[in-house]
């Protein structure tokens, strides 16, 4: 059972990444783009997430749930440590869940839709540049759980350059998923080139991002490389994810959104792989030690309930999830 | 404010604010089903416009529902990790399966809100029933966590350390059904007062009852009965307290004294430095016959509890006599309502009743965070009943005061947002039905 547990959690973790990346990323682009077009990339976002943008952030709370239930250190230790950025991406994400709903809502088309615009655009690139912050600091060791002073322990260990460009290439991953996304929602030749071009400088922007994690690492003195290449899988994840860059230009290039969405969703999900694994097993490394799943996991008991919890779920949710995205799909 | 305080407060206020939205995301989608189900019956137009109308206003209460409780799910562990790490594995059951509600109620809203016209229409009506199916059970689970709380069961500590845990005992465990059931009553009162009351105003302002009245019939009717059910389940919330919290029960009636034949306060002063309640109305052997149903068995009273497991007895007690006072209030304005309507009386269309019920509208609210106080508040000081204290849950980083105030300006805020954006909606209903009066005649 701990072992479907774990599966959930990963998957969940993926989920969030892929879809309510892509959705954080639809208020990226929109930052990013000239004035004179903002007003249709709006309404096409709206057109595209709107449905199903309640259910991408749930893959979020099923993530935290499993978290607080099966692993409780884990959860505990990020909220004690990481309490401060923890705060901030959930002001990201409620400024922006809101002000997306409140300026379709609001009937009113005055200036205060800009309010709404420009409070949505800024939430949408600070909540996934916070989610990478912590998911950075998480894997760096910069976390001292015996640190005296406030700045140790609850300003130094997510206030540096590693986790910040964690956070800056998870900002670009999202932009980029949103551009190869919205290709395909897209109506006129005219926006797909748009999104297109996006897309392509998106995802330069997220390989030049990923380069500087790596700088920022060695500089930091966190053996981040050393452990991708200790790591076979690691390596092949890497391997698979840069050829599958090429193709990825290909297909856009040729107007086939499908496999273009695929590749890009295959790409994110074996850069996320390849880190992950290379830590394994565990899964927060401190200044003074590690913390692996099993380590952390609560007792069988809770386990098996949490794990049987999740497979119903999954009957419920993942065919009506599936019918829901297609229900919506352009076309 | 020293940092428990403040996380306390931020706690509550919180959930003091959440329950308001989540109590409209169980409920509207049941007032929809009803009259969107009306409309694909009889094809009458104006229950069509009364759904779509509702279903606006209720989209802006889920996002703000959906981000104040994602922000809860993280809070219980910034403000609380102690208390998480034990509990989490523990009363974990309930969370995992309202995470499945959740979601399917976020995939259901998704084809309700954006379905019009896109599905067959009784599918499209399924989909709004699922809304409130799922809305309905996440809220009865969560609650099932919250009594967990209060009867703390389904685990055993030996040299402390929590062993042989048992989520499924956890989340059936004794206060469980008595607070769900008188949740899910408060939410039917709360939301059928609340959107009764705000048609009420708009027809007595001279709006046309063309919707208005099919809306007041729709949520009153309901907020009505429920409001006729639910002294009952608080009752039996009131017996299941005295068995297994008797500080609360002591609290909440300002009972200091342990007596046979213990009276009833109503009202009152309570001071907890002499022990004594002031200006209060008594009933003598009242409070012995509600919880034992005779007039002598003895009642604990706050004496018999050691000074520091005591909760603050005033918040408690005043909290208690305000939801009951709403409850009689809301009783009797439902009741009136149900006899004009069965009656088909004219007093039904008066100014002075349709004043009264816009002037009930936020009392349900005001009973479900009185009740809320009670329970919360009575179970202080501890966080765990009988084995963890508040102050021993919180978490250690200082500071919390700033985020107190940092969460404060977030939820007035957003209040204030949603406050402006509903009358907007209104107007702009307003709007459409007046310009569209002269076709329809
Ligand atoms: C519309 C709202 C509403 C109304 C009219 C009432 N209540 Fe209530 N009450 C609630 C809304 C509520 C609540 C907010 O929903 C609570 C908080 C926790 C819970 O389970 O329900 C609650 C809790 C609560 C508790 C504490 C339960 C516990 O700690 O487990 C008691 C003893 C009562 N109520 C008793 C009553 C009585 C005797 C009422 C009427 C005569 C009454 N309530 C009317
Ligand atoms: C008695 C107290 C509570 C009740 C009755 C309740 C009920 C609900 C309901 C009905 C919703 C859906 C509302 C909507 O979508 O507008 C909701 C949303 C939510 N609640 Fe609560 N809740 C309570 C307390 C909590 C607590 C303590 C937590 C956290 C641990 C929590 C977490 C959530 C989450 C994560 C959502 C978002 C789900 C979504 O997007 O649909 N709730 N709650
Ligand atoms: C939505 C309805 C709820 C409201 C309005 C509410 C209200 C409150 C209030 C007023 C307090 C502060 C008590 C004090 O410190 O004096 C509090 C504390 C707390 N509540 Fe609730 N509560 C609700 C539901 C829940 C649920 C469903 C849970 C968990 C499953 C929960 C967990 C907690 C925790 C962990 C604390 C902090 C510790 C404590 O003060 O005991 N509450 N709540």
């Amino acid at each position: 059972m701990v072992e479907i547990v774990v599966a959930f959690l990963y998957l969940s973790i993926l989920m969030y990444l892929l879809f309510g990346g892509a959705d954080f990323g639809a208020g990226i682009i929109e930052l990013f783009t000239s004035n004179d077009k903002k007003d249709r990339t709006r309404q096409l976002t709206y057109q595209a997430i709107g449905p199903i943008w309640e259910a991408n952030h749930m893959w979020l709370i099923i993530a935290i749930v499993i978290l607080f239930v099966g692993f409780p250190t884990i959860y505990t230790t990020v909220s004690i440590f990481l309490h401060i950025p923890v705060s901030l991406l959930l002001l990201g994400i409620i400024a922006r869940g809101t002000a997306f709903i409140f300026r379709h809502y609001d009937p009113e088309k005055g200036k205060i839709q800009e309010l709404y615009n420009s409070i949505f655009v800024y939430s949408s690139f600070l909540s996934p540049l916070f989610l990478g912050i912590l998911a950075g600091t998480v894997i760096s060791g910069r976390i001292d759980r015996e640190a005296s002073s406030f700045v140790d322990a609850y300003l130094y260990p997510w206030l540096g350059l590693f986790p910040l460009s964690v956070g800056l290439f998870t900002v670009a991953i999202c932009g980029y998923l949103a551009a190869v996304f919205l290709i395909g929602e897209a109506d006129s030749e005219e926006d797909q080139k748009t999104f297109r071009k996006k897309a392509i400088r998106m995802n330069i922007l997220t390989v030049v991002a990923g380069g500087v994690v790596f700088v920022a690492a060695y500089m930091e003195g966190i053996p981040l490389l050393e452990g991708l290449l200790e790591n076979t899988l690691s390596i092949l994840a890497l391997i698979l994810a840069s050829i599958s860059l090429p193709l990825t230009w290909k297909f856009l290039l040729k107007n086939l959104h499908i496999l273009a969405r695929i590749m890009a969703g295959f790409q994110v999900s074996m850069i996320l792989f390849a880190l992950f694994y290379s830590i394994h097993p565990s899964i927060m490394i401190f200044k003074d030690g590690t913390m692996s799943l099993n380590e952390a996991a609560a007792g069988l008991a809770t386990m098996n309930a949490l794990g049987i919890a999740l497979l119903i779920g999954s009957v419920f949710i993942i065919p009506s999830l599936i019918y829901l995205i297609y229900s919506f799909q352009k076309r | 404010m020293d940092d428990l305080l403040a996380a306390r407060l931020q706690m509550a206020l919180s959930l003091g604010f959440h329950i308001i939205f989540a109590c409209i995301g169980m409920i509207m989608p049941f007032f929809m089903a009803i009259s969107h189900y009306i409309y694909l019956k009889t094809g009458k137009q104006v229950y069509k416009k009364l759904t779509i109308a509702w279903s606006k206003g209720v989209a802006i209460f889920f996002v703000t529902g959906a981000v104040s409780g994602t922000m809860l799910s993280f809070e219980l562990g910034l403000l609380w990790p102690k208390f998480m790490e034990e509990a989490g594995p523990i009363f974990g059951m309930p969370f995992s399966l309202e995470g499945t509600a959740f979601f399917i109620e976020a995939i259901a809203l998704g084809f309700f809100l954006y379905g019009w016209d896109k599905f067959k229409p009784w599918f499209h009506w399924f989909t709004g029933v699922v809304v409130g199916v799922s809305g309905l059970s996440s809220g009865i689970l969560v609650v099932a966590a919250n009594a967990w709380m209060n009867s703390p069961t389904g685990f055993d500590i030996i040299d402390g350390v929590y062993t042989n845990i048992d989520p499924i005992a956890a989340m059936f465990n004794d206060a469980w059904f008595s607070q769900a059931l008188h949740m899910v009553l408060a939410a039917f009162v709360a939301t059928g007062f609340a959107v009764g009351g705000i048609h009420a105003w708009l027809l007595r302002q001279g709006k046309s009852k063309e919707i208005h009245l099919p809306a007041m019939r729709i949520s009153l009717t309901i907020g009505a009965v429920a409001a006729l059910l639910i002294p009952f389940s608080g009752h039996y919330s009131a017996q299941d307290v005295a068995h297994r919290q008797p500080a609360k029960l002591a609290a909440m009636e300002a009972h200091f004294h342990t007596e046979e034949r213990a009276a009833l306060i109503i009202g009152g002063i309570p001071d907890e430095e002499s022990e004594t309640v002031n200006f209060a109305i008594k009933i003598p052997g009242g409070l012995s016959y509600l919880i034992y149903g005779d007039f002598v068995t003895e009642v604990t009273g706050l004496e018999d509890i050691p000074k520091d497991e005591r909760p603050p007895v005033a918040i408690v007690h005043y909290s208690f006599q305000i939801m009951v006072a709403t409850a009689m209030l809301l009783l009797s304005v439902g009741l009136l309502w149900l006899v004009g309507q069965w009656r088909s009386a004219a007093y039904i269309h008066s100014r002075w009743f349709l004043t009264l019920l816009a002037m009930v509208c936020p009392f349900g609210f005001i009973a479900v965070e009185a009740g809320w106080v009670v329970t919360e508040v009575g179970r202080q000081p501890w966080i765990l009943y009988g084995i963890m204290k508040t102050a021993d849950a919180v978490t250690p980083m200082p500071g919390i005061v700033y985020s107190f105030w940092l969460y404060l300006g977030i939820y007035l805020s957003l209040a204030m947002i949603v406050g402006v954006l509903l009358v907007r909606q209104v107007r702009a209903l307003e709007k459409d039905t007046d310009e569209k009066q002269p076709q329809m005649s």
